[in-house]
């Protein structure tokens, strides 16, 4: 009898053993880093609607257009290359002394009528780098606000932020950083048919 | 069969193998941090482990709080071996008593070790992350990509192979799936990617900026920066993109976008006259108030802890400063040179980025004792850490 109930426990013990220490933690297909994945409970409430007016200040912007936009227009990054922008340390504020090249860039495409135009906006290396993902998009966005003063049609000027992912100069000094904080300038012309 | 002879049993057949257990104490109760950055660390002596099972030991726990010194100094013993399995002992010489005994077969050391200091977690009353994830972006040059790993580095995989730059990646909750951002298509775009089948969508791919996706702790709602309205503002949609919620409409650029554990909240960087702050937003529309921030400045890439006490943020100043402040604004706490910090699902360590000559290195910061060590296993430049919860 004793024999009989060591050896069923033994066999129990070895069943266990497997279940538990052996087998689990290679079975184990965890959703990743998360011991109790998030149960299906507490419905979100009923989304309310935006409200109709923000407390900040009512901002002029222009809207961008739908894609697609100039996706496939063949890109020329040298024509505009000498009207490439700099900016101030964590500023999208163009400085006066840039705003001749945004004119030069306004009369480019005043005299070719079929191109548009891609802002390229990029940042030094300091700033976080979301933030700088959202700073090079307000660089560009300031410059395709300015060539829409000067007569632009708004649908002619795409922008695109890299952030500080893309610098002209990889140091990590004032003259590196002055050459990052940028717009550049990309002549998009329609694909030929 | 007396009792203690039964629990023996039942013990050795749980643990697989012959390894008796002395009846646990109830768990201590731990305090909660008030203070971060000023608790001291927690004393803890090992003996008998070695090679990979000593080094994931000294790991794990140095990024929880706890550092090492011998048997007479320590609040707790380590003792045991790993000769082919792991097994270990806890004994509390405060309390006087063993915490835990185990031992284990199957998987591989590492995995016996990891699985060891959660249990060790467990008997302190506090939840482990051993078995965590981390993804992050890998700088490569010209281009970047996604890749995950476990929270100490091991494991590593690619996600993506985009040749573009590619980042922001943000776990969804409770899945294994990430929203990142990618170029791929020629426009900073969203996608989701689903990681157990391989498949992917585009999120969000609006004219403009679409950046820094951030799942709601339900998983149902994405929050992310957009700027077809003309300015990059924050947004919110289903998680099937439909619903479209823009939340912000300034003229400044918003970024970072988290949520506030209980949903009811974004979070994120922006400029009130030429300050940066954090504000937050309901994340059904409303108005933003301000988070107080003193002593610090520029503050960016809030993250909200899931247990809902604080938002931990970088300050930008001389360097940049991984900071704590309490999830309703006051007193900063700066802890570590560091950027982009990420909460571990048991709120007390960060993942965070840190910047070495031109390199950028993941690093883990234990919150109330401020140690901190680099994830050196993950090899190269990488940033943009992000905690599976």
């Amino acid at each position: 009898m004793k024999a009989t109930r060591f050896t069923t426990l033994t066999a129990l013990g070895i069943a266990l053993a497997y279940l538990t220490a052996g087998c689990h933690p290679q079975n184990m297909r965890p959703i990743y880093g998360s011991v109790n994945p998030t149960p299906e409970v507490n419905p979100m409430p009923p989304i309310q609607p935006a409200p109709t007016t923000m407390p900040t200040e009512t901002p002029t912007m222009i809207q961008l257009p739908e894609f697609p936009g100039h996706t496939n227009w063949i890109e020329n990054p040298d024509q505009l290359k000498d009207d490439t922008i700099h900016f101030a340390y964590d500023s999208s504020v163009i400085p006066s002394g840039e705003k001749s090249k945004i004119s030069s860039v306004a009369d480019f495409l005043k005299s070719n009528p079929n191109t548009a135009v891609r802002v390229e906006g990029n940042c030094d290396e300091r700033g976080t780098e979301e933030y700088n993902r959202s700073l090079g998009e307000r660089r560009a966005l300031a410059a395709r606000e300015a060539l829409v003063g000067l007569g632009i049609t708004a649908d002619r000027v795409d922008t695109i932020s890299y952030g500080e992912d893309k610098p002209v100069d990889p140091g990590h000094n004032q003259a590196a950083w002055k050459q990052n904080r940028r717009d550049d300038f990309v002549v998009l012309t329609p694909p030929a048919k | 069969m007396d009792s203690l002879k039964k629990r023996i049993l039942f013990s050795a057949l749980l643990l697989g193998i012959g390894f008796s257990v002395v009846a646990q104490p109830p768990p201590l109760e731990v305090t909660k941090e008030t203070h971060p950055g000023a608790e001291p660390p927690i004393w803890v002596s090992l003996s008998g482990f070695s090679g990979e099972a000593e080094s994931v030991l000294r790991f794990d726990l140095y990024v929880q709080g706890f550092n090492f010194t011998n048997a007479d100094n320590a609040q707790y013993l380590i003792i045991g071996s790993n000769n082919g399995n792991f097994q270990g002992r806890v004994t509390d010489r405060y309390n006087k008593g063993t915490l835990l005994a185990k031992a284990y077969s199957g998987a591989s050391l590492r995995r016996q070790t990891h699985l060891f200091v959660d249990e060790f977690m467990k008997a302190l009353g506090r939840a482990g992350i051993s078995q965590t994830k981390i993804a992050f972006k890998k700088d490569l040059g010209s281009t970047s990509e996604i890749a995950v790993a476990d929270f100490d580095g091991a494991g590593e995989q690619a996600v993506t192979a985009d040749h573009t730059i590619v980042a922001a990646p943000e776990w969804a909750p409770g899945r294994l799936a990430l929203y990142y951002t990618s170029y791929k298509l020629g426009n900073p775009d969203i996608f989701y990617h689903d990681l157990s089948s391989g498949q992917r969508r585009v999120f969000s791919r609006y004219a403009g900026l679409n950046t820094s996706p951030a799942a709601s702790p339900d998983g149902r709602r994405v929050a992310m920066i957009l700027s077809k309205g003309g300015s990059p503002d924050v947004y919110a949609c289903n998680a099937d993109g439909s619903g479209l919620l823009r939340l912000t409409a300034t003229r400044e650029d918003e970024s970072s976008p988290c949520w506030s554990p209980d949903g009811q909240w974004i979070c994120y960087a922006t400029k009130i006259g030429e300050r940066r702050v954090l504000c937050k937003i309901p994340s059904t529309g409303g108005h933003p108030q301000h988070i107080p921030t003193s002593g610090v400045l520029s503050p960016s890439e809030p993250s909200w802890s899931p247990d809902g006490q604080w938002i931990a943020f970088t300050a930008q100043m001389s360097n940049f400063e991984i900071c704590v402040v309490p999830a309703g604004g006051g007193a900063v706490t700066e802890l570590v040179t560091g950027e982009d910090p990420s909460w571990s699902p048991n709120s007390r360590t960060l993942v965070y980025t840190r910047r070495e000559g031109g390199r950028r290195v993941l690093s883990l910061l234990d919150v109330p004792t401020k140690q901190y060590k680099d994830i050196s296993r993950i090899t190269g430049s990488n940033s943009q850490p992000s905690w599976a919860n």
